[in-house]
């Protein structure tokens, strides 16, 4: 099929929004470094870190061999509304429970769309979809591991993994934002669309977290934290900016 | 063949958070060829996040410099993608030989199962348990045995 204009925007569309995530949610995960409950945890949250930071820069590598700028450009210098972060990877770190639950929700969500994209039509990103799915087999076997300890723990813990649950479950719903190219898409054959990742999402982690004891909410009973894909964002997104770019704006051009 | 000499010299080129393994071993090395006087050398990062991958780059770079080959260029691609299987069998004894347990074989998908039983590169147990899949590097977990009480670590089995 002839590939358009349209095909084209709509797959940097795709990359912003993924590569934003991972930029952002790994800043998230950084904060953890020195912080952790335990010793474990906290080298765990720093290496996602380090592997979320990592892909976000292959995935805007690409953007900028598509013709956008570099990537230290792209991640360092734009506009809060330049950014197409979802609300869930914006929020504060809070408490670990929130934290992990938003780990859980993101990784799962993250896996299945690099399963998708890994038979995307453009070689660039299937190939490091294929990368990033082994890599990320690591954070979903994370996540899943602490939900079940923290499930079948005490009266305490079960009680505030279902409270983070019911707190990040519409902003993980914001993920699955509709982006403005869905259908072409779809149709070109370079990624199945957020409907269909949503769907998926959705039989992968409610047997899951049903199998701990847990509950996940209804989708029908929740308002989706929607706008991020937009460029509308919570009042979380621009402080963690500028303290990420801080060191950056001292001296732009300096050489490391 | 010029390229099992490049290769051959890359075996001296050891990957820095590990000293007993080349990284033509540890399978990195995807690409060697020759174009018009030029050596271009194409590695694939083990990890996206690997912050040795840089420096192996340039570890590449002084390498063929100081081999003499001073028209070359160092470029990271994902058109190969790393995966476990691709150390040789003697990367997996620089592995041990460095105190880390080797990663399995596997066919493309990695279980939980796989990282439970580690075999302990002290004492060859497998009555060892999984602490964490994520460890000092990007590609180790941490281990710990329950025969030989030793904590250890493993590198990762990768899909």
């Amino acid at each position: 099929m002839e590939l358009t204009e349209r095909h084209v925007e709509g797959l940097k569309e795709l990359l912003y929004k993924m590569a934003d995530d991972l930029l952002i949610l790994g800043h998230r995960n950084s904060e953890w470094t020195g912080l952790g409950p335990i010793l474990e945890e906290d080298i765990a949250f720093s290496s996602m870190a380090q592997d979320k930071i990592g892909q976000a820069s292959a995935l805007y590598e690409i953007l900028h061999e598509m013709g956008e700028a570099a990537p230290d450009t792209i991640a360092f210098t734009r506009n809060e509304k330049d950014f197409h972060c979802s609300h869930l990877v914006e929020m504060p770190i809070g408490e670990y429970d929130f934290s992990l639950m938003r780990h859980f929700f993101y990784d799962h969500a993250d896996a299945l769309r690099f399963e998708m994209l890994s038979n995307c039509i453009f070689d660039s990103v299937s190939m490091v979809a294929r990368k990033f799915r082994g890599e990320i087999k690591y954070h979903t076997m994370h996540a899943d591991a602490w939900l079940k300890q923290l499930a079948h723990g005490n009266e305490e813990s079960k009680a505030r993994m279902q409270s983070a649950i019911n707190e990040a479950f519409p902003l993980a719903l914001g993920i699955f934002e509709p982006g403005n190219y869905e259908n072409e898409l779809i149709e070109a054959g370079i990624f199945g669309g957020e409907e269909a990742l949503k769907a998926a999402w959705l039989d992968k982690i409610t047997p899951i977290v049903e199998a701990v004891g847990l509950k996940l909410p209804a989708v029908s009973d929740v308002t989706p934290a929607l706008g991020g894909r937009k460029g509308y964002h919570t009042e979380h997104l621009q402080p963690l900016l500028d303290e990420m770019t801080e060191v950056f704006r001292i001296d732009p051009v300096a050489e490391w | 063949m010029i390229k099992d000499t490049i290769l051959h010299l890359l075996e001296d080129v050891m990957d820095p958070e590990i000293p007993t393994l080349s990284i033509v071993d540890l399978g990195i090395v995807t690409g060697v060829e020759e174009l018009d006087g030029k050596i271009k050398v194409t590695l694939t990062p083990t990890f996206s996040g690997c912050p040795a991958l840089r420096v192996m780059e340039d570890l590449v770079r002084h390498k063929l410099r100081d081999s003499g080959y001073v028209n070359n260029e160092v470029v990271t691609s994902f058109a190969v993608q790393w995966n476990s299987n691709m150390i040789s069998e003697k990367g997996l004894i620089a592995l041990k030989k460095h105190g880390l347990a080797p990663p399995p074989k596997h066919d493309g998908y990695i279980e939980l199962d796989v990282l439970s039983d580690t075999p302990c590169p002290l004492c060859n147990s497998r009555n060892t348990t999984m602490q964490s899949p994520f460890g000092p590097t990007l590609c180790r977990s941490m281990h710990y045995c329950n025969n030989c009480k030793n904590a250890f670590e493993a590198f990762k089995p990768v899909g």
